[in-house]
């Protein structure tokens, strides 16, 4: 005779704030296939846990993104944000899509080199450029957004032993009425350092000045502070031409747009809430448009979105380790990818799905990653189908950061896997093996015996 | 061991404890194994019985049987027998 | 001739010590003269009283908590939809608004309507600017200010004197009446509420509730005046009696015809001592008073559900004055099995 299928035995106490099953009819759905791809094929072949990144989903989101924007104004032009994902294989997606490249230190400048990626389409930003690295980038033609004063005067020494004259922006700080508001980098705006700045490189005359950059934070929330930041740029960049006869050739409004993750302590879910990329490019064009820019001279508006592009194209695929109770009775899952991986667990609640069916029976559960480090904690509070050891869940919106903010904390990084447009998968990072970390280390001699 | 024998069970899976007035909802598996210990069937024969239906390993049925006992009993549930709570 | 059938979807059966406005909306329905309706009511949790009533409410479905998200809602939505052909929604949560707003269109697609305030209306209106709002419309409120910071309680002494209002984003005000107080109640609300705080003058006098209704052109189809006569609690009204206030009535008029509000609301107004009005708050919805209304000769979810399908509204010209409202509690005896349907398929 052939056995039932098994479900754990559950019993739970009816309360009535407890939203029953048929309250959460419609609720995370299983996630058997990701992109047409068994998501139990995907482990089969690359163990668990496992990074995937949609092709499909990263070329639909920079098209719906440029879109938004390209319907709104004449010239725009997008930069990939290294720092939000890496990986050749996702940066080349985006530059096959038509995007520039951003970066923010030496090493990543030399990842968009290795792309193929013209030199002149590199924005370099950033507060510490080395002197170096200041050098290569300028000579290459790269556009060097410049962070503080110290960097300003060594950039315009430089300048003295170079052939080409640097192409340069300064990036701005300023007051768009959020909090909290990011002064740390740049030259502020409200206070004058901005426009003195300006001047310094309008007068000394080494440095062509080819646009002005500014980044208002991130995930933020509202599309209103980009219109107050896009009309100062504006102020800025109208006082040049006024003074100096200068016309700047771009406005770089920087990242910071929300993607659909829901911040931890959020009443409604970020999908929701977060405004959409048509609500960014209507503030900031319009203010650029409303601007005292005359039409034939409006600036190329350029983008540095990052999370909003790529977090939604990411997942990660984990298994159940273990299944526990805690003294208060309280359940509580262990899964093999824990905070190492999932950076932005911190932040967010990001959604989790299983990966196989499952019965209308959920339970309040608490995910724990498998670091022995109390803080490896991915969801404090999820309802969840019963799950039994072995079973797979999909964690998403997962392509921001966590490939570059990853932690090496006591295991090695899995595989990272691409899905293509026609559905094939390909390796695009191998998992770490123990030589890749330890051929690095070197013990002296008389450290060499422990006996 | 000895469970509340008063529990009304629905076929909805819908547990009434008449004697707290609690209410509980309860999976089909779980509804079996509170017939079963109403009818007095021991630990052993539950987890025997179980195995027999159910596609699952005995250790992992171990286990679960184990969870479930201790939510009973937090429930209370399940009774102390009178020997055994002195 | 007959009346036509009209389905609607109401929100907020809880009609406990703090009531949701559900049943005195289903109440004001059930004596509509324009139509014959049957009502689906929408709960979140299993005991909300207004499941049980069936004189009032022909089926109950358990719908999902906002924060669960627009898509899980949709889909409880679809579902109750090709069952029950639902014409009308009312939603009666401030938590739920945001959520109906974002669907309102693929509603209208399914041939659900509903007569709610603009995202736009929504958002103006919120405590954190409501100072904004004031400045805009030459509407008088109370001197305030959103902080995130407790410091700037400090910098704002001058503008501020004690005592000072100290509220939530969302819910929660206190009355401070020094630093060391409003820096504490600071501390409390941004922990439980988050950022940012609003500090508002406070203002002796006596408070006074508008419910109305504006069809979202500029026009006043319903506005009627109340004071509360005894307040639980809770702060929730127990007793309330219709008013005559000329002054009360232009003030909302003036917030219809400026804002051109669309959808149902309640002004919350303080009378100061040296009787000048103060709009307090605006709650975008109807308020859990509005039987009042109702008995007064002013049906505003009967207009409001005529607004929603489209039909012509005539403004109500009068109400009753000097009558009350007194709230009683009731205890209906319900069986195990009903509580036990709601419970085990969210539906009865």
């Amino acid at each position: 005779m052939e056995k039932k299928r098994y479900e754990r035995p559950h019993l739970v106490k009816l309360d009535t704030g407890m939203p029953s099953k048929a309250g959460l009819r419609g609720d995370s759905p299983a996630t058997t296939r990701i992109d047409g791809v068994q998501v139990k094929e995907l482990i089969a072949k690359f163990g668990s846990p496992l990074f995937v990144m949609s092709e499909q989903t990263i070329r639909s989101t920079y098209q719906k993104a440029f879109k938004a924007f390209s319907t709104r104004y004449p010239k725009v032009q997008f930069a990939w944000s290294y720092k939000t994902n890496y990986l050749p294989a996702v940066c080349n997606v985006f530059h096959q899509e038509g995007s520039w490249a951003e970066v923010v230190s030496g090493f990543e400048y030399d990842k968009a080199l290795a792309n193929g990626i013209d030199p002149g389409k590199i924005i370099f930003n950033g507060p510490g450029k080395s002197a170096e690295e200041l050098k290569k980038a300028a000579e290459n033609g790269s556009l060097i957004h410049i962070d503080h004063l110290d960097e300003l005067y060594l950039l315009t020494d430089l300048a003295g032993e170079m052939k080409r004259k640097p192409l340069v922006a300064i990036r701005v700080n300023m007051d768009t009425g959020i909090y909290p508001m990011w002064d740390r980098f740049g030259f502020n705006y409200e206070n004058g350092q901005a426009w003195d700045a300006l001047n310094k490189i309008m007068l000394a005359g080494k440095l062509e000045l080819v646009g002005l950059h500014t980044h208002i934070g991130t995930f933020i929330m509202s599309a209103t502070p980009y219109a107050v930041a896009a009309s100062k740029l504006a102020d800025l960049a109208l006082g040049l031409q006024q003074k100096f006869n200068h016309n700047i050739r771009y406005i770089d409004m920087g990242g910071g747009f929300a993607s659909k993750n829901t911040l931890k302590g959020s009443y409604l879910p970020g999908a929701d809430t977060n405004p959409s990329f048509d609500d960014y490019a209507e503030a900031i064009t319009t203010a650029l448009v409303n601007s005292g820019f005359k039409p034939e001279s409006l600036p190329l508006l350029i983008l540095e979105t990052g999370r909003a592009l790529i977090d939604e194209a990411g997942y990660i695929i984990t298994s159940v380790i273990a299944n526990k109770r805690l003294s208060t009775g309280r359940r509580a899952t262990v899964i093999d990818a824990g905070v190492n991986l999932l950076f932005t667990s911190f932040w967010y609640e990001h959604p989790v799905t299983p990966a196989q069916g499952f019965s209308q029976y959920r339970e309040e559960n608490t995910l724990y990653g498998p670091l022995c480090m109390n803080i490896d904690c991915v969801r404090d509070s999820i309802n969840l189908p019963l799950l039994n050891k072995g079973d797979s869940l999909v964690i998403h919106y997962t392509g921001a950061y966590n490939l570059t903010q990853w932690m090496q904390f006591i295991t090695l990084r899995p595989n990272v896997v691409m899905i293509d447009r026609e559905g094939n998968t390909h390796l695009i990072r191998e998992s770490e093996s123990v030589n890749v970390i330890s051929g690095l280390e070197k013990t002296p001699d008389y450290l060499k015996h422990v006996k | 061991m000895k469970i509340n024998e008063n529990l009304a069970i629905s076929e909805s899976g819908f547990l009434f404890n008449p004697s707290t007035g609690e209410s509980f909802t309860v999976n089909p598996i779980g509804a079996e194994i509170i017939e079963k210990l109403k009818v007095g069937k021991s630990e052993e024969e539950i987890l025997n019985e179980l195995h027999d239906t159910y596609e699952i390993d005995k250790k992992s049925l171990q286990k679960d049987l184990l969870d479930f006992n201790q939510i009973l009993k937090q429930y209370q549930l399940l009774e102390q027998d009178e020997e055994t709570s002195n | 001739m007959k009346k036509p059938v009209i389905n609607i979807g109401v929100t907020g059966l809880n009609a406990i010590d703090s009531p949701g406005p559900g049943v005195a909306v289903i109440r004001g329905l059930r004596e509509a003269g324009s139509f014959d309706i049957r009502i689906i009511g929408f709960a979140y949790e299993s005991l909300e009283p207004g499941i049980y009533m069936h004189d009032l409410v022909d089926r109950t479905y358990q719908i999902p908590y906002p924060s669960t998200g627009t898509d899980a809602l949709l889909s409880r939505l679809e579902y109750i939809h090709s069952r029950e052909k639902l014409d009308v929604i009312i939603p009666n949560f401030d938590a739920e608004l945001y959520s109906f707003m974002k669907l309102e269109s693929k509603l209208l697609q399914m041939g659900i309507h509903m007569f709610l305030p603009t995202m736009e209306q929504f958002e103006e209106r919120h405590k954190v600017n409501l100072s904004e709002f004031g400045k805009k419309y030459g509407i008088d409120v109370p001197l305030g200010k959103a902080i995130f910071d407790s410091s700037e309680i400090f910098d704002l002494q001058k503008d501020f004197d004690f005592p000072l209002m100290v509220k939530g984003k969302w819910y929660d005000a206190y009355i401070a009446y020094n630093m060391e107080q409003a820096r504490t109640y600071f501390n409390k609300i941004s922990a439980k509420w988050g950022l940012p705080v609003v500090l508002q003058r406070y203002v002796h006098g006596t408070e006074y509730n508008v419910t109305g209704l504006g069809d979202g052109k500029g026009n006043t189809i319903a506005a009627v005046p109340m004071r509360k006569q005894f307040i639980t609690d809770k702060g929730k009204a127990w007793a309330g009696i219709s008013i005559d206030d000329k002054k009360l009535l232009s003030i909302t008029q003036k917030f219809i015809s400026a804002t051109k509000w669309k959808g149902a609301f309640e002004l919350e107004m303080m009378k100061s001592n040296d009787n000048k009005y103060y709009l307090m708050e605006i709650n975008p919805r109807i308020p859990a008073w509005v039987y009042l209304a109702v008995g007064v000769g002013q049906n505003i979810p009967e207009a409001l559900t005529n607004l929603a399908m489209g039909n012509e509204v005539a403004p109500f010209e009068s109400y009753e004055v000097g009558k009350l409202f007194i709230r009683y509690s009731y205890d209906m005896i319900v069986d195990r099995s009903e509580f036990e349907k709601i419970s085990m398929n969210g539906e009865l």
